[in-house]
Parts: C-alpha cells; structure tokens; sequence
C-alpha cells in the first residue's frame, strides 16, 4: 500500500516539474523578446516619434499616421465583431434548431478559426473593397479584421454561452420568464466574463495582423491620419514591418519603438476588458 | 533713404513674385495614390515626404505591394503611379490596354545589384559573371568554394539571396543565369534584405546578393565583389561600366492622372529633386531629368 502510494506521489511530482519547465520556458521566450525590445525601445523614442509621420530620416520617424489608423481600425472592428459574434453565438446556442445543418455550420465557423491570415485578406480585397467598393478604407479593414476573427469569437462566445448552469434557466422559466428574457437577463450576463475572454484574445490578434490589410490595400506611408471612416490607412505592425526592411540599420531601433508603442497599447486594452470582466463576475 | 525705398521695392517685388507660387502650393488639393515595388519605395517615398511639406493638402499615398501586385492595380486604374524595379510585363500591358489605361514609363535611378561576402574571406575580390552563372544555375553543382576556383578553401559556400517574388531575383538570374526566374534553390532566401545582410555578415563562408543601397548601410559588415573586375560603386553603376548587375529603377505613370493638376504636381517636384533625394536612399541618379520633364509636359498636354 505504501509502496503504491509512494510512486503515485512521485508520479505527481514528476508531472509538476514537467509543467512548471514547460511554463517557464514560455516565460523565458516571453521575457527574452520583452527585454531585447524594451532595451532598444527607447533609445530613438521622443516625443516626435508620437506627432511625426514616417520619414525617411529615421531619427525623424514617427508613428503618428499608424497609431491613429490602428486606433481608428480596432475602435470600428470592436463594435462590429462584438455584435456580430455574440448574436450569432446565441443564435446558435439558444435559438437554432439541432440539426445536421446546425452542425455543420458549427463546424464550419470551427474550421474557418484555422484559415490563413492572409486569405481573409484577398477575401476583404474582393468583396469588401472591390464587389462593395469600398476602397481602401477603414471601414474595409476594420471588416476584414472583423472576419479574420469572428471564428475565434463565435466559438468562444459558444462555448460560454453552454457553460452556463441549466439550473439557471430553469429557475428562470420556473418564474416566468420567456426565452428572450431567460437568454437576456440569465444566460448573457452569466457568460459575459468568459465571452469577453476570448473577445480580448481576438482583438489582440487583429491588433497584430499586418498580411491581411497589406493584401487589402491599407498603405504603407501616408502623410495624414484617418479623417472618417472612408479614407485610407495604414497601421502600426505594416509601419514595423517595413521599418525593419529598410536599409538603414537606424530604422531598427525605430522599429523597436513602434514594437512598445504596440505593446503599450495591447497591455491597455487587455487591462480595461480585464477590468470590464471583474466587474460584470461581480455583479 | 533712396536706398532703403530701392530695398523696399525689391523684397516687394520678390514677395509678390514668390508669394503666388506658395500660395498655389498651399492650396492645391488632391490624392496621388501611388503603389509598387519595395526596391523603389525609398525613392518615391522621400519625394511624397518632402512633396508634403510643401503641398500640405495634397494627399500622396504609397503602398508597397511589389512590382506585380503593383501593376495589378495600377493596370485596372486604381492607382495613378506604379513603382516597378522592372519593366512591366506583356500580360501586364495587355490587361492596360483591355482596360483603356494608357501610361508613360519613366526611369527615376538605378541600382547596382551587389554580390557580397564576409569581411573575413580573403581569397576573393574578383568574380565574373561565368564563375556567378556556375553557382547560381539551377541545380547547380557548387557546394564548396573550391568548387568554383580550385584555390579556393575547401568550405562549403554558403549562400543567401532574394525569395522569387522580389525584382531583385528577376532580374539577377536573367543577368547571370541567361532566364528570368531560373535560380538554384537550395540557398537562403528571404524578401527581407536585413535578413540576408545578417546572414552573410555572420557566416565566413557566405555569399549572397541584393540592392546596392543595403551594401551601403553596412559597408563595416560586408565586402562587396567587383564582377568582372568592375567593382559596384555609384560612378560605376551610373556611368554603365557595372554590367551586367546595374538595372534601372521605372516609375509608370498613367497618362489619364497625370492630367490631374496634382498629379503633374508631384511629379514635376520627383524629376526636379531627383538629382540630390535620390543618392539620399542610396541609390544613383540619372545625370539629368530633362527628358523626363520633356516627357512629362508632352503627356499632360
């Protein structure tokens, strides 16, 4: 007995130390990649860098024009997938019928979660700028963002949406109340904390992509920020992202401000839908 | 007092003459929606920044979207300039034509592609285009650097250079292996310049070739070769004698939107500053725009 016992304890501790080398090599690559853009960051980060567009002199170089076409693309693209992704979510948890065709939707959305980046980018540049004619506006890419996504979204909304207790519904319909009502006050508010949690990661995604908005026609310089939902764009990973390609090893060093910048503003959405989760679970 | 009176006259009549001029500048609106190669952005980059500063309302716009996937806008109308480190192609022309576009091709500068090793590597200063074309053939038996000369250290030869989609490709295996596109593969390839600078700056035995402007920038981590006892340098490149590795850098310009009186704008600030913004990105001028300007005003008449 004791013997058995033994080896299960070592079974398990085994298993510890294995989780925990694998968690801090995740957290080494993590604070290695940190690091070696925080010591670069700063070193050509002034105040221009924030009011100054590109520029070919690279202590010059600001990030003006991506900072707002970034802000301007996942400020629209937040309400459009929020919307988007939830109500089909509850449309089909709550409402559809059980299927072979609600499954194989489901399956579906599943797999598009899978599809290259940079395919929702030809998808965007055919219908969205072309077929809608759009053009190579914000709006364009805030839905080729949103598209890029919604799968992520949608599944994740799903699967909040089926953890929520039966007993709550049922108390529900035990006091009256109709499916709209039940769906409405009970199930959403009980989901909300864990539909926002996948609703960070997919925004945080978008924040990064460049491929789908270089392949839908945002730009790479411009000389002015977005003044409506209808002019052209460019956004921060493509102001990077060309920055690093460039000849002058001094652009490096920009690049690595426009990587904090990023950051910066990726730890301070996280941090607000963070905030906006704690206080729903509470209530 | 006379003096002063003869002084005042003058800087009014300089102001007034002066004035229209940068007023017109200022007021002049618009779009110039420009797209294209990566090899040329530079260039067309610093004219639509300093063309801003002093145009401030009109909005010039450039994407990098390659040579190709430039021409595929430009083609259909999209765009108004096309920066091409190529001549554009005949299924390219023809979809212009099938599309009622009609455009003028305009040589802005030119690059030499340069053929680098490591610093270290002292056996070789000289290559030619023969002991290129034996390396870089497509399944080309290279693998040593003895391979090439028999002098030559008995090390494997490690090479990078441009990924297919880039001109700089197109253009070195039609210079050096005889047809566009026909490369050996198994070398490192990267769209990413900086990528292949590191590459052969870190390895002895490496090789690699790309634009001469990244050559520049690292002057201290690279050593470039002569090729056929040429070596790269601006003079060389703009005076012909960097043969057969020295391409002419096009901009492509559609006849309908140079019309437009912002577009003419810009491009009569690009060929007029050509001469000193263009060695500024590290490539070589032309030594005069006039016939491009002559150009210019026969299309936008």
């Amino acid at each position: 007995m004791s013997d058995l016992h033994k080896r299960r304890k070592r079974t398990d501790k085994i298993f510890k130390v294995v989780f925990l080398i694998f968690i801090g090599l995740a957290l080494v690559v993590l604070a290695a990649l940190i690091f070696d853009i925080f010591s670069k960051g700063f070193i050509m980060m002034d105040w221009g860098f924030f009011t100054n567009f590109d520029s070919r002199f690279p202590e010059k170089a600001g990030i003006k024009a991506g900072l707002f076409g970034t802000l301007y693309v996942i400020g629209l693209m937040i309400p459009i997938t929020f919307i988007t992704g939830t109500a089909t979510a509850i449309y089909l948890e709550e409402y559809a019928p059980k299927n072979k065709l609600t499954d194989l939707i489901k399956l579906n959305i599943a797999n598009l979660a899978g599809i290259p980046s940079i395919i929702y980018g030809m998808l965007g540049l055919a219908v969205f700028v072309r077929t809608l004619g759009l053009g190579r506006s914000v709006l364009a890419g805030s839905l080729t963002l949103s598209l890029l996504v919604l799968p992520v979204v949608i599944v994740s909304a799903q699967e909040a949406l089926r953890s929520v207790p039966k007993s709550l519904r049922n108390a529900s319909y035990g006091l009256g109340a109709n499916h709209w009502q039940t769906v409405y006050k009970v199930v959403l508010p009980s989901a909300l904390p864990s539909i926002m949690t996948g609703f960070i990661l997919a925004i945080s995604r978008a924040i990064g992509e460049t491929a789908p908005l270089i392949m839908m026609g945002a730009l790479t310089f411009v000389m002015f920020t977005p003044q409506g939902i209808m002019d052209s764009f460019t956004v921060m990973p493509i102001q990077i992202f060309n920055w690093t390609s460039l000849p002058k090893t001094e652009y490096e060093l920009v690049a690595a401000s426009g990587s904090v910048v990023l950051l910066l503003i990726l730890f301070a959405l996280n941090g607000l839908a963070t905030f906006i989760r704690y206080k729903f679970s509470r209530d | 007092m006379k003096k002063f009176t003869a002084l005042f006259f003058v800087l009014a009549l300089a102001v007034m003459a002066v004035l229209p001029m940068s007023v017109a500048a200022q007021e002049l609106k618009g779009t110039v929606k420009i797209d294209g190669s990566s090899t040329v952005y530079p260039i067309t980059q610093a004219m639509a920044e300093e063309f801003s500063y002093e145009y401030p309302r009109v909005r010039v716009t450039v994407g990098v979207s390659g040579t190709g996937g430039g021409f595929e806008k430009f083609t259909v109308g999209e765009t108004a300039i096309n920066d091409a480190s190529r001549p554009i192609k005949e299924s390219e022309a023809a979809k212009a034509k099938a599309n009622g576009i009609e455009y003028t091709k305009f040589v802005v500068g030119s690059d030499g592609i340069t053929v680098v090793v490591n610093p270290e590597n002292d056996w070789v200063n000289n290559i030619t285009v023969e002991e290129l074309h034996q390396i870089w053939k497509p399944d080309s038996s290279v693998q040593m650097w003895s391979d090439v000369r028999s002098e030559w250290p008995d090390e494997e030869i490690d090479l990078y250079g441009p990924g297919a989609d880039s001109g700089t490709f197109d253009y070195f295996t039609e210079a050096i292996v005889g047809e566009e596109g026909a490369s050996r593969s198994d070398y490192t390839a990267s769209e990413d310049d900086n990528v292949l600078v590191r590459g052969v700056a870190g390895n002895k035995y490496a090789m690699g070739y790309f634009g001469y402007a990244y050559y520049e920038e690292n002057q201290e981590k690279l050593k470039a070769l002569a090729v056929n006892g040429v070596e790269p340098s601006v003079k060389t490149i703009s005076n012909g004698n960097y043969t057969p590795l020295a391409r002419p850098l096009f901009i492509y310009v559609n006849n309908e939107a140079a019309k437009r009186e912002e577009v003419e704008a810009f491009l009569k600030f690009y060929f007029n500053n050509a001469q000193e913004i263009v060695p500024q990105t590290g490539y070589v001028p032309l030594e005069s725009y006039e016939k491009a300007l002559n150009k210019l005003a026969e299309i936008t008449n």
